[in-house]
């Protein structure tokens, strides 16, 4: 309960701008699993909370495991919660069911991560955009269609419209069909878009481009964006918030920048030594201490402690018993670590420093 | 032998590497497919011995089919059309073989036992109905005539080398997570001791942290058993930081090739000077990206001259009759290589941006 309190108090940087649209309030999502005889439960997501503003980006960030696409996929209604609740302009919805689906989807979109996998690869691209365009702009006139069409077609840099529009997948590069299936979730004139991925499966020539794309969508039909990723690089300059994910719980939250070039949690620490730095040649990298053990975070339902432990190298007998909570480290930042005064001793001083002066005035 | 792979600040290890005989060498190198289209085009690269040489291109560069191509291993409607390749290790004839014009039975001899392939997917590449014993034994069975216990013992010491727990000898695939099934595939190359070691993408579906860990791996191996790797991704940011050298491929062709630090500081090709803008790094001060605009081509329908020409910001019309021979970048060190006669590195710089930057910091 206590995470929840003091993740509430933490003010977004994305809240500065715009209203509130889509909340996850302490999002669990729990798998049964069997072994023979032998039951157990997998939270892949536990606690969740965060939320989505008009016009900002949150990047949740994770490895694969992490949970991060079991969150985004709950988002869109494709998976239903086992804990939370999701809540659209602070109302409870429950999308999974039958009559709240259609018009929770008109305001939330996604766009996958495989633009391979994510088109019906049978149909012309005119006919994949036309579906969502009947369906959730209700147009029914086939010339109003058609014109819709080439505007979602040219809005995605596609031109031109007319000849992209009669291509079939298989004709499209990759870059082309992400741009697709992003002029696809723009049919439905949602307010919300969650992004999985959406440019792992592209060439890095072509990702920026595509980020680029995203990130004019957003300003200029003030979308909500959710951007799901393991590249923590990217997140620092895609993003305007990152959430760190460890084994289905967020470990840090806060403005991308600070997240990424001051991290508080050891894990997210251990992210963005691990990143390649191309600009410092010097610290190559090191051949490895042998015989080094790693094992991986458990998720089942059964751990205790902090999921981190295991491979923390902080990890002391506290941490091996009790979970941390979100602990508050700024107005717009939050760490669950027991050993933030070890991890990021500079950041806990501001934060106390700060106190102490809320305190005088 | 020293190997290279630690002493880098240097730019000491290309001028080593460039005065020692190369381990393997290619030569104008061609693959094609359904007869028209130049997957690999008149390419030439040398990987000295104890070296990493980082071969980075987009998906369709052909840097897989080069990979697949100094081994003879592409399959129909691919055709080697032209080139050779000359093996110099120290188990064969001391001029070196050339491994295209090897018969089948000579080939299969030096394959593996001499170079050995790390592939991207472990999970594809291993068999899932054999437990990890089953098949690293057959490498060995293949290659050396061991008796019962030291074929035990090789097993052994094969998993201490990748730093995987003996008892997952027992195991099969499905039971290991990625980075060991990628671990398997290394203990698995470097099984009967080859000099060279080509590694395709071996660390792309992996997570940065395990990414981190296998590299590391690696680096540490071949300090110790001084194989030469020739390492394979579309990750330049990786290259920079693992290779002594780095050749970047372009539809088919090399367009570049340099120490790490050249390609990092003076980038020649405007290729590998837009790769270098299009990646976000975690380190450092927020720098403005740009990103290549245009799409990658489709070497079915290549334009004369430069491939590159449609993308590229400092084309002109010259540039569509220019042969794509690599030659020395006027003011580097002569192992310097670039295909393009008209950019310096000097140009990098002063060329503007025709992308803009994704950072919706900026925009507010």
């Amino acid at each position: 309960m206590s995470d929840q309190l003091a993740s509430a108090e933490v003010m977004p940087a994305t809240a500065a701008r715009g209203r509130l649209v889509l909340e996850a309030r302490s999002l669990g999502k729990d798998f049964k699993l069997s072994h023979g005889w032998h039951r157990d439960t997998l939270s892949a997501v536990r606690g969740v909370s965060f939320g989505l503003y008009q016009s900002a980006v949150v990047a949740l960030v994770g490895e694969s495991g992490s949970g991060k696409s079991t969150v985004a996929r709950m988002l869109a209604g494709q998976e239903r919660p086992t804990a939370g609740e999701i809540a659209l302009d602070g109302e409870v919805v429950q999308p999974w069911t039958h009559g709240q689906f259609r018009p929770y989807k008109s305001n939330v979109q996604m766009v996958f991560q495989d633009p391979f996998a994510s088109l019906n690869a049978v149909h012309r691209v005119r006919y994949t955009l036309a579906r969502p365009v009947r369906l959730h702009q209700h147009l029914r006139d086939r010339k109003a269609v058609e014109a819709e069409l080439v505007r979602l077609v040219e809005r995605v840099r596609l031109t031109p419209a007319q000849q992209f529009l009669a291509k079939y997948p298989h004709e499209l590069s990759g870059g082309q069909r992400q741009r697709v299936a992003i002029a696809r979730a723009l049919a439905a004139q949602p307010r919300v878009l969650l992004a999985d991925e959406p440019v792992s499966m592209l060439d890095v020539s072509i990702r920026l481009e595509v980020l680029d794309l995203l990130d004019e969508l957003r300003s200029q039909f003030q979308l909500a964006v959710l951007y799901v990723t393991h590249d923590i690089a990217s997140a620092r300059y895609f993003a305007d918030d990152t959430l760190v994910m460890y084994a289905g719980e967020i470990v840090e939250r806060g403005p991308s920048e600070d997240v990424t070039q001051q991290p508080a949690h050891p894990y997210t620490q251990l992210l963005v030594a691990s990143a390649p730095d191309p600009d410092n040649l010097a610290a190559r990298i090191r051949p490895a201490s042998s015989g080094e053990v790693r094992r991986a975070g458990s998720a089942l339902s059964t751990t205790v402690g902090c999921r981190f432990a295991p491979r923390c190298p902080l990890a002391e007998d506290r941490c091996r018993a009790q979970a941390p909570p979100l602990l508050q480290l700024s107005a717009q930042r939050a760490a669950a670590c027991w050993r933030l005064d070890v991890a990021a001793p500079d950041l806990l001083h501001q934060t106390q420093g700060e106190k102490e002066e809320t305190i005088k005035t | 032998m020293s190997t290279v792979s630690c002493a880098t600040s240097e730019s000491m290890p290309s001028a080593e590497a460039a005065q020692q005989k190369p381990v393997l060498e290619v030569r104008d190198l061609s693959v094609v497919y359904d007869g028209d289209t130049r997957a690999v085009d008149h390419v030439d690269i040398a990987l000295a011995p104890g070296e990493t040489l980082g071969l980075a291109g987009e998906s369709g560069s052909g840097k897989s089919t080069l990979a697949l191509g100094l081994c003879r291993l592409v399959r129909p409607p691919a055709v080697i059309t032209s080139g050779s390749v000359i093996y110099r290790g120290s188990r064969v004839a001391p001029g070196g073989v050339d491994l295209l014009e090897l018969r089948s039975r000579e080939l299969r001899k030096l394959r593996w036992r001499e170079i050995s392939i790390v592939f991207q997917s472990a999970m594809n590449a291993l068999n899932p109905v054999l437990r990890i014993r089953d098949q690293l034994g057959d490498v060995l069975d293949a290659h050396l005539h061991l008796g019962r216990k030291e074929k035990r013992d090789r097993l052994d010491t094969l998993l201490d080398l990748v730093g995987i727990p003996r008892e997952r000898l027992r195991s099969y695939p499905h039971e290991l997570s990625g980075g060991m099934r990628q671990r398997v595939m290394i203990a698995m190359a470097l099984a009967v001791d080859p000099e060279v070691v080509i590694m395709d993408e071996p660390t792309t579906a992996l997570d940065v942290v395990v990414q981190r860990e296998i590299l590391a791996q690696i680096v540490e191996l071949q300090d110790r058993l001084h194989f030469a790797v020739l390492f394979i991704t579309h990750d330049l940011s990786l290259l920079l930081e693992i290779a002594d050298r780095i050749a970047v491929m372009y539809a088919g062709k090399v367009v570049e090739v340099g120490s790490a630090e050249q390609i990092h500081n003076r980038p020649a090709h405007p290729y590998t000077q837009g790769l270098l803008r299009s990646f976000p790094s975690v380190h450092g001060a927020r720098r403005e990206l740009a990103g290549i605009p245009g799409t990658p081509p489709d070497l079915r329908s290549l334009p004369p001259g430069c491939p590159f020409v449609p993308r590229c910001s400092h084309a002109t019309d010259k540039c569509r009759d220019i042969d794509m021979r690599i030659r020395p970048v006027p003011g580097s060190d002569p192992s310097h290589l670039s295909a393009c006669p008209f950019v310096t590195p000097e140009m990098a710089k002063a060329n503007t941006p025709k992308v803009k930057a994704a950072t919706s910091k900026g925009t507010t």
